[in-house]
């Protein structure tokens, strides 16, 4: 379903080798879009996409607190499968920033650490996640994590520049 | 998906810093040879073997232009890694139209209040 209200799609480039950012703009204020993001109840009703469903949402958000997050896949080659994330609160800024590590708990070793930030311009607005890993391989499989084709090689070499320049 | 354990695809072919380097060159537009030898601070025979690996995917057209050999980028060759992101960013794509919908339940509720 995409609401009349729809911002656009979200974008997806590579900054570093080991960094993914991940950019939307919303059509609210940005005390509702953090609410929306750090709200149990409010998580489970959008974080599966269309994918799946949220079984489990936890959130303790205060520093040093948990959140955890299970998604049942209810459809593609992985419908049955229970994914679920977990991470801890490094910052929290309410309204503006969270900093949180970030596990998939399909592949433990993978911590990144993702930095959130919402930046409000005329009752609109920006969302950026940066998603910071430790290694290019880690930031590969993560991914591949999204797909659902099976193709799991950690590719060699990506760069915005491949990225960007295809539609331009 | 199998691939050639070979420079002859597109993911082999970008895999090298310094052909990712001769890609962003590119992506302000067509450059002389001579032009991302200086660019790149490399010797003339290394950037020619660079750009011969990205030619052979088709990652960039040559066209000669008096003396002078001009490249530019092909970004179609480059859509298999274009895909590779889309796919990804199709999942955040469809949990934000889901967020869409929740932030227009949330403004209503405060409008009501």
């Amino acid at each position: 379903m995409t609401p009349a209200t729809s911002s656009g799609s979200a974008k997806v480039t590579l900054p570093t080798d080991e960094q993914i950012l991940i950019t939307r703009e919303f059509n609210a204020p940005k005390h509702l879009v953090y609410k929306a993001y750090t709200t149990p109840e409010l998580v489970e009703r959008w974080w599966s996409g269309q994918r799946g469903k949220v079984t489990s949402a936890e959130i303790d958000l205060r520093v040093g607190g948990m959140w955890r997050y299970v998604m049942l896949v209810t459809c593609g080659v992985n419908e049955g499968l229970e994914v679920g994330f977990h991470g801890e609160f490094r910052e929290i800024v309410p309204d503006e920033k969270l900093v949180t590590t970030e596990v998939y708990e399909g592949y433990p070793d993978a911590a990144a650490l993702d930095t959130v930030t919402f930046t409000e311009v005329d009752g609109r607005t920006l969302l950026e996640i940066l998603v910071q890993h430790e290694s290019k391989e880690h930031r590969d499989a993560h991914i591949n994590s999204g797909m659902e084709d099976g193709m799991q090689e950690a590719f060699d070499g990506l760069e915005q520049v491949a990225v960007g320049l295809i539609t331009s | 998906m199998a691939r050639a354990a070979t420079t002859a695809d597109a993911f082999n072919a970008v895999a090298e810093p310094r052909r990712r380097q001769i890609l962003d060159a590119l992506a302000g537009g067509e450059r002389a040879v001579n032009d991302l030898v200086g660019v790149l601070g490399l010797a003339q025979p290394q950037v020619s073997k660079h750009l011969r690996v990205l030619r052979e995917v088709g990652a960039v057209d040559v066209r000669d232009e008096g003396r002078q050999r001009l490249y530019r980028l092909n970004g179609q060759a480059l859509k298999p890694i274009h895909d590779w992101v889309k796919n990804y960013e199709r999942t955040w794509a469809e949990r934000f139209d889901e967020l869409d919908a929740v932030l227009e339940d949330l403004k209503r509720k405060e409008q009501d209040t």
